[in-house]
């Protein structure tokens, strides 16, 4: 590149201002909604953002509910039955599922069912040169999440099992399940109306805390699967480094936990009444 | 340090040591451990390194993409190189990087946890916020920013997961200090005319420190999958390759479409096996230092 190109970019993107000015400049226009513009793309960096959220948020909704819901009844199962195989099985399965990077997880299941057995494309959100509308459209998006969304379920979802075992654990001895026993409520009742309701409380927080921090979790993932959304965005943008993107991300994500961290602390609230401030 | 300190403590970790023998959980954990050390140490006996490097790997005539079949023990990459040795040697920087991580983790939470719960007041005010203003941001993403402008190097990745995930061990080793500075030992020591750093040193750190190397032990796996993830993302060290650099390049240079098993299997393995291990040693030590925890598990 001829140092003519290289100095006319530089003064394109403001790279030619001392350090301070630029971050004035970019403080000013950050509170205006101006992100600046990609390295890479030479698009405004908002719009980039904008086109992936919808992506992620399909991707990470889907997977956050499932890994809460089907963790939850883990935790309370594994509880219930505590030092049965079941028990054992859930906590030993949940530990090695925590131990492993989820995007290698996300590697195995590529090339377990989409390479050796190929029912599930290798990528991508809808098969390419695809131009299916409506409902054909939306069954080849399905096609293609499923298997990214099992990743990040299965990721999570130790989690939610640990949490609510634990949480049903505490609760279970007090005295009001004595009681609720004492009154001859089958044991199955005793769990649903007096046990799990309170065990829950824990796990919603973390629901909401985890719904602002997974935004940000599903990067390697996203990358795995070429899944068009925030992640592989933050993947592509760390290859350049495209830094007006790092940072528009960044400040994407941190936005995401404050805003789902305050959704958690006003649900508590609300759900447990004993929490006045 | 008096010969009674001395004495105390000694007998104090042999204690401890007979508890952790008497946990299965935290032994098997152990011998994974000591395994994995013991093959990081020994890498030179176990390859040579002049197998990372694909010159030399394509003078010694090593076939490319070869199975285990063809190529023992592990097979080679897309460049010729032996898997094996990049297991071996991998597995040297990927602990070097989790412990190294975790220490620079532990030493600022610590300090930081210590100095807000001990001196209180207005310290441990703005201690306190600085340290929730870290909880909030989301760590990975960070980490990358941070990596991404700091550059390419163990050194910095090491410092990168250090200063991004001290808080939560900030807060716990806080939480403590408050409890032990209300006993009766302190107040004691306090009216014998002991001054803090004494306090600290002989009362305060006792009776945290069990918390601490439990803390440290489960900040391990963490700093770990951290490393792994920079690395897989293409923030990783170019001259000293992890596991999670070994994952990337099979990733990037199209291992999965060929299904070359034995390119992506042995690195995720041992970053599965060493996270397993320090999470079952660390939920040991956190039962020994809070056995109330133990009845809940």
């Amino acid at each position: 590149m001829p140092q003519e190109t290289i100095d006319n970019l530089r003064v394109a993107f403001g790279l030619d201002q001392p350090l301070s000015t630029q971050f004035l400049y970019y403080v000013r226009e950050t509170i205006q909604g101006n992100l600046g513009i990609s390295y890479q793309s030479r698009q405004p960096v908002w719009d980039e953002i904008a086109n992936a959220i919808p992506a992620t948020v399909a991707l990470v909704g889907i997977s956050a509910l499932l890994s809460a819901l089907i963790g939850t009844v883990m935790g309370i199962v594994a509880a219930w039955r505590r030092n049965t195989w079941k028990d054992q099985a859930i906590t030993s399965g949940t530990m090695l599922f925590y131990s492993m990077p989820d995007f290698w997880l996300g590697m195995l299941l590529l090339v377990g069912f989409a390479v050796v057995i190929p029912i599930f494309p290798v990528g991508g959100i809808v098969d390419a040169g695809s131009t299916e509308t409506g409902l054909a459209r939306l069954l080849d998006m399905a096609h293609h999440i499923f298997l990214p969304a099992i990743t990040l379920t299965l990721a999570y979802l130790g989690e939610y099992a640990l949490i609510t075992r634990s949480s049903l654990l505490d609760v279970m001895g007090e005295d009001y399940l004595t009681v609720a026993r004492a009154k001859g409520l089958r044991d199955k009742i005793v769990r649903r109306r007096h046990a799990v309701p309170n065990a829950l409380l824990p796990v919603v927080t973390l629901a909401a805390i985890n719904f602002g921090f997974v935004l940000s979790g599903a990067i390697a993932v996203e990358a795995v699967y070429s899944w068009p959304g925030l992640g592989k965005a933050t993947a592509d943008a760390i290859r350049g480094p495209d830094l007006p993107m790092l940072q528009g991300l960044f400040l994407l994500f941190s936005a995401a936990v404050i805003v789902f961290n305050l959704i958690a602390d006003l649900t508590y609230a609300y759900l447990d009444p004993r929490v006045e401030d | 340090m008096t010969s009674l300190a001395m004495k105390r403590r000694r007998a104090s970790a042999t204690r401890m040591w007979t508890q952790f023998r008497s946990s299965r959980q935290g032994m098997i954990g152990l011998a994974i451990l000591a395994v994995f050390v013991a093959m990081a140490l020994a890498a030179p006996l176990l390859s040579d390194m002049r197998e990372l490097n694909p010159v030399f790997a394509r003078a010694q005539g090593n076939p490319q993409w070869a199975p285990p079949s063809e190529f023992a023990p592990l097979g080679t990459d897309y460049i010729r190189r032996s898997v094996w040795a990049q297991f071996v040697w991998g597995s040297r920087v990927s602990l070097f990087v989790g412990l190294a991580a975790t220490v620079l983790t532990v030493l600022i939470g610590s300090v930081v946890g210590i100095v807000s719960g001990f001196v209180g007041g207005r310290v441990d005010g703005v201690l306190m916020r600085v340290t929730e203003w870290f909880l909030v941001i989301p760590f990975l993403p960070l980490a990358i920013v941070l990596a991404s402008v700091l550059g390419r190097s163990v050194w910095n990745i090491i410092f990168v997961i250090g200063v991004t995930s001290w808080p939560s061990t900030a807060r716990l080793v806080r939480a403590q200090v408050l409890t032990v500075k209300q006993r009766l030992f302190v107040d004691r020591a306090r009216s014998l005319g002991a001054r803090g750093w004494h306090i600290v040193n002989r009362h305060i750190l006792p009776n945290v420190s069990g918390l601490i190397l439990a803390n440290a032990t489960l900040a391990v796996p963490i700093s770990i999958l951290t490393e792994t993830t920079l690395a897989f993302l293409g923030l990783g060290d170019p001259s000293s390759a992890s596991w999670g650099k070994t994952l990337e390049e099979a990733f990037v240079n199209g291992a999965m479409t060929r299904n070359a098993w034995w390119y992506f299997l042995p690195a995720g393995l041992g970053i599965l096996a060493v996270v397993l291990a320090f999470t079952l040693v660390g939920r040991t030590l956190e039962e020994i230092a809070n056995p109330k925890l133990a009845e809940r598990r």
